[in-house]
């Protein structure tokens, strides 16, 4: 697969690691939150067939964090 | 012989010798071994794998099932694709393959890929891939050249033409190839075979060379599939006899090897192709004694046998080559008759090849009309063009009949082979029906049809047209199984290319590394570097040289490279922030020039990493890390500084091989700093535990730090890596007067359990907090920092997590494995509950004893009690203790 990186163009996916959903927001205050709430943002991610926003890094390349929205059916890859 | 007297490709001026099965042959260049035996009237090639029925030369090309031949080590080679070369030396494959236990060959190592095969990658890119050279390939090739893009156009045979080269087209083939090598960006490979299409037309090419081979990994913007198609056989009872073969292979023999596969044919089709092959046959001076064509309304029931097995190999069960057939009308009115021949040419139709296609998630649909699957919905950048996207003009399939099993009296099913290479037969699908099988997924698991090295290339089809008919479907709603690469057997050799040995992986090493190894130094692989696992002497095992190494750090000094510690230089006003944030403790009080231990966790609170932070000038810091983790903190560090916190101006460096970072440890170890540094007040009230000073030896810039990974007095020595071989050989230098001994990661480890200090990785794995392991003294109750929240969870806070505590096996010289598992009764019955493991675990010099660390489940409540590790057949009792077993006290850190 090729991942546009942001700052180094088309690059083999073996230069980057994965980040997981773009979707989940880091809770405001966890403090607060109940234990529900917090092990719905640990350890809930949606897993959807088809588009889906997702967080990459090019760890072998520039090291910038970045988001993009990928088919995980086709891994037609958009810009967010 | 039945080479014919002229005709064929073959260069009749390079005459060659060689040999099939320990007999003399010859043959000549252009030949492959296939048209080479049947030149030499070999019909007999190999016996199948499992009734062990002769088998000759079935087809002309990829899809051969049953001529499966070894040439010297290399194996399970097609003897369709074996170019002929001088003095090749082949023998037939009988029945299933076995290992050569008695005869190792060291010179080539076994099979495929041995030592003196050479194997290498190549990426390249291109415009426009185009996969096959025959006529729909070699046109789109001209086309494309046109416009100016970068062309690679792939074919997997010698020469370019594929059908072309059966069908005189040499004038055709000779001038487009002209034109194409005239071009100027166009790349033809041949004998390079695609194996694989993957997401964004990368495909993956094996090209064989004398030797050896490449694998080229092409990403193409466009890739056009001009991959053609392959004959299928009709289905009849002793379907496999030597001497049967598909009707366009016959053809091939005839017309582009000058040989004639026999001397008597028969032709059994359903469709027009073979209209070409009898009139070539007739060219070639081969009697075609009948055509059966089911149109006509008869088939051939059954084959007849040479009684003579053949003289080449075994003829095991089931006689010899093919002598004659039995014709009968389809409508089953018990006429039959005999006709004798020694060729039976068969064609079922044509199937468009479209694995790559599929394996680039293309979509394909059956085709009523073509009898066959084509081409439905290709993905954006791939186009099919030919015989592959079901345009079999070209092969002259015209009208088909689709036709597949021909039935034999007596419903017998158990020689109509549907699977060649894999010895399947339609008996053995009407089990797989009979036992509930549906989908052609589990037909094909149930039988092994597809399995097989060819992938069941002449057999897939002709297995989902039986399904369909037995379950009463249409073909089209039976499907086909899911084509995976790669398309033809590929190498382990040519999957690794160069790496292989010392370049299987890159390796790290040290700026010291040159000395260890001059002084003996026996390594381990901690990722990829290489780090001294003990200095053995003369006479001494690994166990002898560790305790020495041990007891010479506790009574007087001794030294360890440490410089594979991992290391990121922070800089920016916001660091101390930052760094209170990222690990359990705070860091914000950190004066400039000290240093401190932290714990960093995971969002779900679990210990992550671990390491010492210094803090070097104002906005100025560094922190050091697991040795295997220093990739994955940075990586964590960017993440939320970039992701969560890009208020902060913070900027993070790997600095992991700008610096060596010699450990002296020891009681003694003041004594060599002292000696090294005389300027340096190195008193413990000037220079205490935890503080970082600078300092000057020999012209070599060095910081010292008082950390300990030993719990002894002990110093790091830090030095550009350029300075770092000298800097150790002062410090031996220095140190020898003191006796002082390198040590290396063996008696490390020992070291710091006798301590209590965790390794993450090794006594943590992903599931344990700072409390487990009774750290709650490092996570601060005072700021936020990741993971915090996680650490209040009721999972968090249940009693019976497993603990970090330390085991006394009861008989001390008892050494628990590393990886035991820990129960609470010593007779453990079935389903005994176990409660912990062990997670470290050596033989201590200090102590006169063995010793372990364990996760141990309500460990604190248990100390004192004994746990059992049930090994093979016996269990080994130990004491709960505390995870400390030296100095619990610090007396000798801090003196």
């Amino acid at each position: 697969m090729l991942i546009p990186c942001p700052w180094c163009g088309d690059r083999e996916d073996i230069e980057f690691k994965y980040g997981g959903s773009a979707q989940v927001a880091y809770p405001a205050d966890p403090a607060s939150a109940d234990d529900a709430t917090w092990a719905r943002f640990v350890f809930y991610r949606p897993n959807p067939k088809g588009q889906m926003a997702e967080r990459w890094v090019h760890t072998a390349g520039c090291r910038r964090w970045f988001n993009l929205v990928r088919d995980t059916v086709t891994h037609e890859i958009t810009p967010p | 012989m039945s080479r014919l007297a002229s005709g064929g490709r073959i260069d009749r001026t390079r005459p060659l010798s060689f040999t099939f099965n320990g007999a003399p042959y010859r043959g000549y260049a252009g030949d492959t071994l296939a048209s080479a035996l049947l030149a030499n009237d070999v019909a007999v090639v190999a016996n199948s794998v499992t009734y062990g029925r002769p088998r000759g030369i079935f087809s002309a090309g990829v899809e051969e099932p049953n001529a499966l031949v070894q040439v010297g080590n290399e194996t399970m080679l097609r003897a369709t694709q074996v170019e002929l070369v001088e003095g090749l030396e082949a023998i037939g494959l009988d029945g299933r393959g076995r290992l050569q236990l008695d005869s190792p060959s060291p010179a080539r190592g076994g099979g495929q890929g041995g030592g003196s095969d050479r194997y290498d990658k190549i990426y390249s890119h291109c415009e426009v891939l185009v996969i096959g050279g025959g006529r729909a390939g070699i046109t789109a090739s001209v086309e494309a050249a046109q416009t100016g893009d970068r062309v690679i156009l792939v074919d997997e045979q010698a020469e370019l033409g594929g059908r072309l080269l059966s069908a005189g087209w040499s004038d055709w083939l000779a001038g487009s190839i002209a034109s194409l090598e005239s071009a100027p960006d166009v790349r033809i490979l041949t004998r390079a075979t695609a194996v694989g299409h993957y997401d964004q037309n990368l495909v993956l090419i094996a090209q064989r060379l004398e030797n050896g081979g490449r694998l080229w990994q092409v990403r193409a913007k466009r890739v056009v599939l001009a991959t053609g198609a392959h004959e299928r056989p009709l289905i009849f009872a002793n379907n496999d006899r030597p001497g049967i073969m598909l009707a366009g292979a016959a053809r091939t023999y005839c017309n582009r090897y000058g040989v004639a596969p026999g001397k008597r044919a028969i032709i059994f089709t359903n469709n027009d192709s073979t209209d070409d092959v009898a009139a070539d046959l007739k060219r070639a001076g081969i009697t075609v004694e009948a055509i059966v064509d089911v149109r006509a309304g008869e088939a051939i029931v059954d084959t007849l046998a040479n009684k003579i097995p053949s003289p080449a190999r075994g003829g095991g069960q089931g006689g010899g080559s093919l002598r004659g057939v039995i014709v009968a009308a389809l409508t089953g009115d018990g006429s039959r008759r005999e006709v004798e021949c020694d060729l039976l040419c068969v064609s079922g139709g044509f199937n468009p090849t479209l694995h790559l296609f599929s394996q680039a998630q293309g979509r394909i649909r059956h085709d009523e009309g073509l009898a066959c699957f084509v081409p439905d919905v290709p993905p954006p950048t791939i186009e099919v063009v030919g015989a592959a996207a079901g345009d079999l003009g070209g092969r002259g399939q015209g009208t088909i009949m689709p036709y597949w099993v021909v039935p034999s009296n007596g419903q017998e099913w158990s020689t109509h082979f549907v699977d060649l290479e894999r010895d399947v037969t339609v008996a053995d699908v009407r089990r797989a029906l009979g036992a509930g099988m549906r989908s052609v997924e589990h037909v094909k698991r149930f039988t092994t049809i597809g399995t097989g090295s060819d992938q069941g290339k002449t057999a897939g089809i002709n297995e989902t047209a039986i399904i369909a008919a037995q379950l009463g479907q249409p073909v089209g709603s039976v499907g086909v199984t899911t084509f995976r690469p790669p398309y033809v057997p590929v190498s382990f050799g040519l999957m690794a290319g160069r790496n292989r040995g010392d370049l299987f992986d890159p390796i790290r090493i040290t700026a010291i590394h040159p000395w260890h190894v001059a002084h003996g130094a026996v390594f381990e692989n901690v990722g990829q570097w290489k780090r001294p696992w003990y200095f053995p002497r003369e006479g001494e095992d690994m166990e002898s040289a560790v305790l020495r190494e041990c007891r010479d750090a506790r009574e007087g000094v001794a030294v360890m490279d440490a410089s594979t510690l991992g290391k990121i230089d922070i800089q920016g006003p916001d660091t101390a922030e930052f760094l209170n944030r990222m690990y359990t403790n705070a860091f914000d009080n950190l004066k400039v020039g000290a240093c401190r231990y932290g714990l960093m966790c995971k969002v779900d609170g679990m210990v992550f990493d671990d390491g010492v932070v210094m803090h070097l000038e104002p906005n100025r810091w560094l922190v050091t890390t697991t040795t295997g983790g220093a990739a994955a903190v940075l990586d964590w560090m960017e993440e939320w500084l970039q992701t969560e916190w890009p208020d902060l101006k913070v900027q993070l460096t790997s600095v992991t091989d700008h610096w060596a970072d010699v450990a002296v440890v020891g009681p003694r170890s003041r004594d060599v700093v002292r000696t090294l540094f005389p300027a340096l007040d190195v008193s413990p009230e000037s220079f205490p535990f935890m503080a970082v000073r600078q300092g000057e030896t020999a012209g070599i810039p060095v910081r010292l730090h008082r950390i300990t990974f030993s719990g002894e007095l002990a110093y790091e020595l830090w030095t550009p890596s350029w300075y770092g071989l000298a800097l150790w050989e002062a410090v031996m230098a220095a140190g020898k007067p003191f006796g002082i001994t390198p040590y290396g990661t063996e008696a490390m480890h020992v070291l710091r359990a006798e301590k209590g200090y965790i390794i993450c990785g090794q006594d943590t794995d992903g599931t344990v907090t700072p409390q487990d392991l009774g750290m709650s003294w490092i996570v601060s109750k005072k700021k936020t920092f990741v993971g915090q929240r996680s650490h209040r969870r009721s999972d968090a806070i249940r009693a019976d997590r497993k603990h970090l505590v330390g085991l006394l096996p009861i008989e001390g010289d008892q050494l628990l494995p590393e990886g035991a598992q820990l129960v609470a009764e010593p007779e453990g019955a079935a389903g005994v509950r176990m409660v912990g493991h062990v997670t470290s675990s050596y033989r201590s010099a200090a102590l006169g004893r063995t010793f372990a660390l364990a996760m141990l489940q309500s460990g604190r409540e248990r100390l004192g009690s004994t746990v059992y590790a049930p090994l093979n057949g016996h269990a080994v009792a130990a004491t709960v203790t505390e995870p400390t077993f030296y100095d619990k006290e610090n007396l000798r850190r801090d003196s």
